[in-house]
């Protein structure tokens, strides 16, 4: 075995459960794997010693036969999710030095699997972002080059995709509001997954926009993802959005038969402009589901046209509640202005505290929530969120599963889309619409463009249905048969 | 009672007055979290990741608190919503860790009810309840413990309020006062709110216009937390004076929130309307909304008590109580409870009324002169029962009875051992008490004779004598039954 770092999790999972491997070893590798890629920025914390001590942990678990699917794997965490004594800020400087006192049901779900936590993870600060450029900490560089440039990692879940593209993690949480799991999985030609709202609990993950939110992962294969997914997943009392249904074996779905499944193309999604790449990637895939008897069927979601705006308006009002605690009062930032009362402080600390993207929406959601503007925009919203989530209901009536593009355009280089919210809004296209009816949703690496930068597609799923997500996708990964790899310059 | 008016130099005023009344619910555990909500623990001490509003905290409802408050709904007669939801109330404040509040607001889960006020001398009110809902409550902030800083007490950050908003249908501070009395008499009653208003746990914020009668509404001002029930009084004459000085000086109310200093007597502004925040209300992501079903509804409607007006009823209608003593008995449930425990342990429900007078006069008198409450008393119930089984079968007199309650009142003694230490006994031996007669009629021939003569007031001069060489032991009916034939002759 050369480099441990490029074991799937499926295959360390087969190697620790045969002895051949253990916990410690693949953990080491993996430290040094970290270690050695600081030049990504994907990693805020690295917690090598509380690895190697879970990594044993796991290795005493297999010894007694305990081993489940995660156990002794090395994951990074999204720095979204709460950490127990380990330093998280949902990358944005007014959560500075925030230590939690408890952990995430998600991570406390991988722990009590077994599994072994490299560090924290970048991302856009509070998940506000498409190009991991929003964060305090600085960009992550997406390991995929356009030649020998740069590229954005996609966001919000940068550091989540980097890692785990880059070798330096084999598995990342991350988490999906209006598609920062799915775009940046397509942007690093890693598979990401963001379950139906509500598999997953959302105790510990910091808000963004509740009704949105949604914890998932990012793995370099279909069958990983199925593994990790279902250790994540399950009911939590302590999230009453979170739902008491039983988690089924993901991993069992993955049977590649999908004959005589109806797979609907949403005809409202063929954007004037899109990429030629992107057109033909699709309608490889549509090739592929047709090779492999799946029977292809036209559907229309007809308010396709309002998802990203009505996103613009629920996303940034929930927001700007949620974010509301963050007021230099009990934790995090505090900016105190020389005889400065309350009202300075709050003002001082929110202005030094969050960046220009948190601000905007902060602003959007105030303004659209206000008195006399209420129902123009939030009220109508959310009434055309119904809308979009019958569609979608409709269009379940006549297939079992949606095939998309992921995103609209391949990874763009840094500064690119930054200076132009609108532009950068429309990466989460093709994402928002499902997040906005709370589907379950993957996006699996099925190609790469002229530039070698890879492309996703997206496969959404019935509600609770991420079992025919799962199977369909890994159809898509076998039929691609990708082979290409970052070329680990940062080494 | 005449119509309650306020006098200005060019005429009469009415005052029109609404209540919103915020009602701490009886509960062990918050609204949305786990952590206790006993009062005076020590600062910080009963606070929950949830209610510091810790990052990724979410809040879980306590069904408990949605209990009480169709609990309270039922009692006063309210709709019953059995689909609410809680929105978010967004502001700023120091001790509101979320940055905001949870609340209810378009969708609360008791809508429109009835409150039945006493007026005294029989008369009664109704007043409207708009509706109630539930709420967190913020923490506290306390600004005189450092001279630079305040410190946040978050004990109190979250647990659950009912908020009790009536219409305005009060047209008095009396009729205010009688409002808050009876609502905080219901609350107690059914155990979802202990109303202690010092501690706190009651408040009221109150809504006053004036108007020349017949007129419409007037501009309304806000009077915030008012906490006790003769501030709220006070608080209305003022505040409906300094509205009437205003108009009748051409000037106009401005609607806004005011406060009121009961050390000046006077209320003050706290912010104008333009000054009033933009609450952001939506509803909350983090819960979904409310649901329950007639059997959840059935279920909180047995378990109520008795209710203070069915209680009264009951009392006068089938105990044959008098109005006065059966409003008395039932304005605090505590009161109304040592009653119908005293009435138990008497076994006779014949003895109500008396009963009643006995708790009435002569507990209550001791206890007020003790500076008592009535579960503090040093005679339980039981010990009541006994003494006044002791009147009902001539074991004792009626003034005898009130020495023996005073000292079982003191030491605690049974009323039956008092009566043996002391011979208190009555005489009621036609036997014993006749041989008695018979000498002092031989010793007082002279009165006799008088008596004989027509003076026939003379008998109380034999009654006294009879008590007298008795020591005060003889049941004097059975005196008087015995004397009369004999000095008759």
């Amino acid at each position: 075995m050369t480099d441990l770092t490029k074991l799937k999790i499926s295959e360390a999972r087969d190697l620790l459960a045969k002895g051949e491997l253990s916990a410690r070893e693949l953990t080491e590798a993996h430290i040094t794997a970290v270690e050695g890629f600081d030049a990504l920025n994907a990693y805020i914390v690295q917690t090598p010693e509380k690895a190697l001590e879970m990594a044993d942990a796991a290795d005493a678990k297999i010894k007694a036969g305990e081993q489940k699917g995660m156990t002794g794997i090395p994951v990074g965490i999204k720095d979204l999710f709460c950490t127990k004594g380990v330093e998280t800020t949902a990358c944005s400087h007014i959560l500075n030095g925030f230590k939690p006192e408890y952990e995430s049901t998600v991570t406390q779900n991988l722990w009590d699997d077994g599994a072994v936590m490299l560090g924290k993870l970048n991302m856009d600060e509070f998940a506000m972002g498409s190009s991991n450029e929003t964060s305090y900490y600085g960009p992550v560089k997406n390991p995929w080059r356009k030649g020998d440039v740069d590229t954005v990692p996609g966001g919000s879940s940068g550091g989540s995709v980097a890692s785990v593209a880059g070798f330096a993690a084999m598995g990342a949480t991350a988490s999906d509001t209006g598609g920062s799991i799915r775009q940046p999985a397509s942007f690093t030609g890693t598979f990401g997954i963001k379950p139906t709202y509500g598999r997953c609990s959302r105790y510990g993950m910091v808000a963004f926009a509740s009704s949105l939110d949604q914890a998932g992962t990012i793995t370099r294969s279909v069958r990983d993802g199925a593994i990790m997914l279902e250790s994540i997943s399950g009911f939590d009392p302590k999230d009453s959005t979170s739902i008491d249904m039983a988690v089924p074996n993901f991993e069992a779905a993955l049977t590649g038969d999908i004959r005589g499944m109806k797979v609907g193309i949403p005809q409202e999604y063929h954007l004037a402009g899109m990429p030629g790449e992107i057109e033909a990637l699709w309608h490889k895939g549509i090739e592929w589901m047709k090779e492999a008897g799946a029977e292809v069927v036209d559907i229309n979601l007809p308010h396709t046209k309002y998802a990203l705006p009505t996103y613009y308006i629920v996303a940034p009002a929930e927001a700007s509640s949620n974010l509301a605690r963050y007021d230099g009062v009990r934790y995090g930032l505090r900016e105190t202005p020389e005889n400065g009362g309350l009202i300075d402080m709050y003002e001082a600390t929110r202005a030094a505290g969050f960046g220009d993207e948190v601000k905007r929406r902060i602003m959007i959601g105030t303004y659209v929530l206000s008195a006399g503007y209420y129902d123009a925009y939030y009220l109508k919203a959310q009434k055309v969120r119904q809308l979009i989530s019958d569609d979608f209901a409709r269009a379940f009536e006549q297939c079992d599963v949606i095939l998309t593009p992921t995103a609209p355009s391949a990874a763009f280089a840094f500064g690119e889309k930054t200076d132009d919210p609108l532009a950068m809004y429309l990466n989460d296209v093709f994402t928002v619409p499902a997040s906005l009816a709370g589907l379950p949703g993957s996006s699996v690496p099925a190609g790469l463009d002229a530039d070698g930068l890879p492309l996703g597609l997206q496969v959404l799923g019935k509600p609770w249905d991420e079992e025919t997500v799962l199977k369909v996708s890994e159809v898509i990964e076998k039929a691609a048969a990708i082979t290409a790899a970052p070329n680990e310059w940062w080494r | 009672m005449s119509e309650y008016r306020i006098q200005g130099a060019t005429g009469d005023f009415e005052v029109v007055i609404g209540l919103e009344v915020h009602a701490q619910v009886i509960s062990k555990s918050k609204l949305f979290s786990g952590a206790a909500t006993e009062f005076g623990a020590e600062p910080n001490s009963q606070v929950s990741l949830v209610d510091a509003a810790m990052p990724g905290m979410l809040p879980t409802i306590n069904g408990e608190c949605v209990r009480q408050a169709v609990r309270t709904g039922l009692a006063l007669g309210a709709q019953i919503n059995k689909f609410s939801v809680f929105d978010r109330k967004n502001y700023f404040y120091a001790d509101l860790p979320q940055g905001y509040q949870i609340s209810q607001f378009k969708h609360p889960v008791v809508g429109e009810g009835t409150i039945l006020l006493d007026l005294g001398d029989g008369k009664t009110k109704e007043v409207g309840v708009e509706r109630i809902h539930l709420e967190q409550d913020a923490g506290k902030s306390m600004h005189d413990q450092h001279p630079q800083f305040t410190y946040v007490d978050l004990n109190r950050s979250g647990v659950a309020l009912m908020e009790i908003v009536s219409k305005p249908d009060m047209r008095s501070p009396e009729e205010a006062g009688a409002y808050l009395t009876k609502l905080r008499t219901i609350l107690r009653y059914i155990g979802t709110c202990d109303g202690n208003m010092e501690q706190g746990s009651m408040r009221a914020d109150v809504n006053v216009s004036v108007r020349r009668p017949g007129e419409p509404l007037g501009t309304r001002c806000e009077i915030k937390n008012v906490n006790s029930i003769r501030f709220v009084r006070q608080a209305i004459e003022v505040e409906a004076r300094r509205q009437v000085d205003i108009l009748e000086d051409g000037g106009e109310i401005d609607q806004e929130t005011r406060l009121f200093d009961p050390n000046k007597g006077e209320t003050r502004s706290m912010r104008s309307k333009e000054e009033a925040h933009d609450y952001r209300y939506f509803p909350d992501p983090d819960l979904l909304p409310v649901e329950f079903d007639d059997a959840f509804v059935d279920a909180a409607r047995e378990s109520l008590p008795e209710l203070p007006d069915d209680k009264r009823k009951r009392f006068v209608d089938d105990l044959g109580v008098s109005d006065y003593n059966a409003s008395v008995l039932v304005a605090e449930k505590e009161n109304a409870d040592y009653f119908e425990e005293l009435l138990a342990k008497l076994g006779n429900a014949d003895m109500a009324k008396k009963a009643s007078n006995w708790v009435i006069s002569d507990l209550f008198g001791l206890l007020n002169k003790a500076g008592k409450t009535i579960s503090e008393s040093p005679v339980s119930p039981e010990q009541g029962a006994e003494l006044l089984g002791l009147i009902e079968d001539g074991t004792i007199s009626g003034r005898t009875a009130k020495d023996v309650f005073e000292e079982m009142f003191e030491t605690g003694k049974n009323a039956a051992v008092i009566v043996d230490e002391k011979g208190l006994k009555q005489v009621s031996d036609t036997g014993e008490l006749e041989k008695i007669i018979d000498t002092i009629i031989a010793a007082n021939p002279g009165q006799v004779e008088q008596y004989r003569a027509g003076k026939t007031k003379l008998i109380g001069f034999f009654v006294g004598q009879v008590m007298k060489e008795t020591g005060g032991a003889a049941n004097p009916g059975v005196v008087n039954k015995l004397l009369q034939p004999k000095l008759d002759g």
